[in-house]
């Protein structure tokens, strides 16, 4: 008798755990010609909102780390990703990627993460400033991570959509609550289990499964996000999340124009959209001169 | 547990001395002139380089809100007005502002600059009886500034390759600029000098209650032979601004004022290809800790709250104390606020001036019932108001708990809320505990405790010893509700060009 396949069941991801969704509510998302791929969390407004505590919770510590650190963490993603090659490579020719494309998605996918490996200790040095104001001050700007970022990952593409919208955020101190492609879910859970692996903290990156069309306007109604990112070129979406977006002011960023595969879809003005630019004042004294001031 | 013998010495130490400026001193009153300045009449919309009358033939007053007297008429722009003003900003931008050399477009800047410099005292006048503001705070600050801040940014107008590696800076068209009532000129100054400076092209609405200095510098545009339709400077109230926010024609929304107006464009805006920045309300914690210098940082305190009435949306109005030297700063700030001089703007001795508006007047009143009823205890000076204009006393509130409205909302006003803490962690998380990140200020000897502090503190601008200082290199704007996008300095320019 032949062996039976042991099949992987696909579940989200929250807070560095893998639960379903509290739903319980599931899809099935099929490809081309039709082949059933998994039964994959349909997930809840419910499943957002735990997200969404999970990556406040994580915030003060990521954003808190040494930039080498979040550096180091960012290249063994890379490493896992490399490693488990095989698999996303199967993930994707499921997902009617040829077999070439599929090879070419994930080595670009190992890079991207280690070209953003790389800019998370030096994009603050590009996009700082010292100020030479005219008082005596001194006066310096630096960014920040604007804080919890919610992202629609780009829906065409199963996998380096996917690192390519996460890591720019991650790289510059923000968390994150995904939402996967709904038609090409397979490589963002199992995408999951890597950064699980990789000494990311839990709660950084929140990756969950389910239907943009349910779930954008939760993306963006919720109070305790900070930036929207949208990858798809639907004007209704794009109108309905720049309103709510109004609720809290919340930044939108649109990458509905970007080829991820191509350079064009690296960049430290990634990092630089989900930043904050902070400038501090501190008075010199000026001792040979008149008082200092204050 | 402190003993009997402590509490002694720590009320003893509470006991300073109380500073008396108006008993030995008398200031004399030294009033500014105002033929130092020429207001016309009534003023026209500056579309197309040239002033011209309303379409609907509606004027509106604009007054001095230190005497209720009218100063002059200005036009009111309806739908059409606006139409107008932004078809001649396409226009400029088209035949000959995109296309100009970049350095003779900086050249143009720098003119305006200049030209500011040289009517620096009519501006300052013409400020101080338009807003209410004091004039040694719009001689020595409002105007010198926008001066500055136009002489900065014509410099990037050739150099804008080194302000983005790898990219390059396109202007993205037709700038639609709204604008406060707080610092009028410089508001038009931190806008406009960007604007042009990456080679996008301007129509500007100032506020509705102090319109006076913009079409001065409408003037001075003219005279500086800046091309027509370059700058279109259109007055109104909300709804001139909400047809400027409308307009298809319009690429590009900067606006400066309420958190709750922010809101309204941000809505409207969307499902269009309009970028914004907007910068917005604040309710800036100001935190001294023990082992501040106290003397320095209640001077601080006073300038970071009573700073133009208060009217400022970076204004240090919600003072956290280290309960430790509590009573101490209390008596020090009432003591303080006794010797601020509130009256005629005019005078170079006033600290405090009038308030911008009867509007505005209210709204201080109100809060100053809620915060009443809220049971936080109230202070005010004991100073003299004139009997015409609108004036408010310098105001304290004391046993302010950190949910009361008063340490919640802006007021924009001279009105401090004083709340005390006890530990590093408690104050962050209490000043952090607000929708607004604008600004924020700490008063500590300890350098390692400032780096700390101001770190952990979500707001865009942070004082260290220090409060409400701006420049021209030194980048502006909030976290959170306060707003989005940074104006001044080099992060100034990406509000206005779109990188390829």
């Amino acid at each position: 008798m032949s062996r039976l396949e042991v099949l992987k069941t696909y579940k989200i991801y929250i807070g560095g755990q893998f639960p379903r969704t509290e739903s319980g509510r599931y899809y099935i998302p099929t490809n081309y010609s039709g082949q059933k791929l998994a039964n994959v969390c349909l997930s809840s407004r419910k499943d957002f909102r735990n997200a969404v505590v999970a990556a406040r919770a994580a915030f003060g510590g990521w954003a808190g780390r040494a930039a080498f650190n979040r550096s180091q963490i960012l290249y063994r993603m890379a490493e896992m990703l490399e490693g488990r090659k095989g698999q996303f490579i199967e993930e994707l020719t499921q997902q009617d990627a040829t077999r070439e494309e599929a090879e070419n998605e994930v080595n670009l996918s190992v890079d991207r993460l280690i070209y953003y490996a790389g800019w998370c200790d030096k994009f603050q040095q590009l996009f700082s400033s010292v100020n030479p104001v005219a008082s005596s001050h001194f006066n310096f700007s630096v960014p920040e991570p604007t804080g919890v970022v919610s992202v629609i990952a780009p829906q065409q593409s199963g996998l380096i959509g996917l690192v390519s919208v996460i890591a720019p955020v991650i790289a510059g101190g923000n968390t994150c609550v995904v939402l996967a492609s709904e038609t090409k879910p397979l490589c963002a859970v199992t995408f999951s289990e890597v950064l699980n692996t990789s000494d990311l903290p839990g709660g950084v990156v929140n990756i969950l499964t389910g239907k943009p069309s349910e779930l954008a306007s939760w993306f963006v109604d919720h109070m305790d996000v900070n930036a929207t990112i949208y990858c798809e070129s639907n004007s209704d979406t794009q109108q309905m999340i720049r309103e709510k977006s109004a609720l809290n002011l919340k930044r939108v960023f649109f990458y509905d124009q970007t080829d991820w595969i191509s350079d064009a879809g690296q960049s430290p003005y990634f990092i630089f959209d989900t930043q904050e630019i902070k400038t501090t004042w501190h008075p010199v004294e000026n001792i040979a001169g008149a008082g200092g001031s204050y | 547990m402190p003993t009997t013998k402590k509490n002694t010495a720590v009320k003893k130490k509470t006991n300073t001395v109380k500073l008396k400026f108006d008993t030995t001193w008398q200031y004399e009153p030294a009033p500014e002139s105002k033929s130092a300045a020429t207001i016309n009449k009534q003023y026209d919309l500056f579309i197309n380089g040239e002033w011209q009358k309303p379409s609907s033939g509606k004027y509106f007053d604009t007054i001095n809100p230190a005497t209720e007297e009218k100063l002059s008429q200005v036009a009111l722009a309806d739908q059409s007005d606006t139409d107008k003003a932004v078809k001649a900003a396409r226009n400029a931008y088209d035949k000959v502002w995109k296309n100009m050399p970049a350095k003779e477009r900086g050249k143009y800047i720098f003119r305006i600059a200049r030209m500011i410099q040289e009517k620096a005292r009519e501006l300052a006048v013409i400020e101080t009886l338009d807003g209410g503001k004091p004039i040694r705070e719009s001689r020595d600050f409002d105007v010198p500034t926008a001066a500055n801040h136009f002489f900065y940014y014509a410099g990037w107008a050739d150099k804008l390759e080194y302000a983005f590696p790898n990219r390059k800076a396109q202007p993205l068209g037709v700038a639609g600029q709204i604008i406060p009532w707080n610092f009028p000129l410089l508001m038009a100054a931190w806008k406009i000098a960007p604007a042009l400076a990456t080679g996008n092209t301007v129509v500007l609405k100032p506020a509705e209650t102090t319109p006076l200095t913009a079409l001065k510098l409408a003037e001075i545009i003219q005279e500086a032979d800046l091309p027509p339709g370059v700058v279109n400077i259109i007055t109104g109230a909300g709804d001139t601004g909400a047809n400027i926010v409308n307009h298809p024609g319009v690429d590009k929304i900067a606006f400066t004022g309420s958190t709750e107006v922010g809101k309204l464009i941000q809505r409207a805006i969307a499902g269009t290809n309009k970028k914004a920045t907007l910068e917005l309300g604040g309710k800036a914690a100001n935190i001294i800790f023990d082992d501040a210098p106290l003397d320095q940082a209640v001077e601080g305190v006073i300038n970071g709250i009573f700073f133009n009435q208060g009217h400022v949306c970076c204004a240090g109005s919600r003072l956290y104390v280290q309960e430790s030297v509590a009573k101490q700063v209390i008596r020090k700030l009432k003591d303080r606020i006794e010797t601020l001089i509130v009256g005629d703007p005019m005078d170079k001795n006033t600290d405090i001036g009038a308030i911008n508006s009867k509007q505005q007047l209210d709204t201080i009143h109100k809060y100053l019932n809620i915060g009443k009823k809220e049971g936080a205890e109230m202070y005010e000076s004991s100073c003299p108001l004139p009997k015409k204009g609108f004036f408010c006393r310098p105001t304290i509130f004391t046993n302010v708990a950190q949910s009361n409205r008063i340490a919640q909302e802006e007021i924009f006003g001279p009105v401090l809320s004083v709340l005390t803490f006890r530990t590093d962690d408690e104050v962050i998380e209490k000043a952090n505990n607000s929708p607004y990140g604008l600004s924020a200020g700490v008063w500590t000897d300890k350098g390692s405790k400032i780096f700390n502090m101001t770190k952990r503190m979500r707001a865009g601008v942070v004082w260290a010893n220090t409060f409400n200082k701006f420049d021209p290199t030194s980048p502006f704007g909030g976290y959170k509700e306060s707003g989005f996008g940074r104006e001044g300095g080099l992060h100034g320019l990406m509000a206005y060009v779109r990188l390829a």
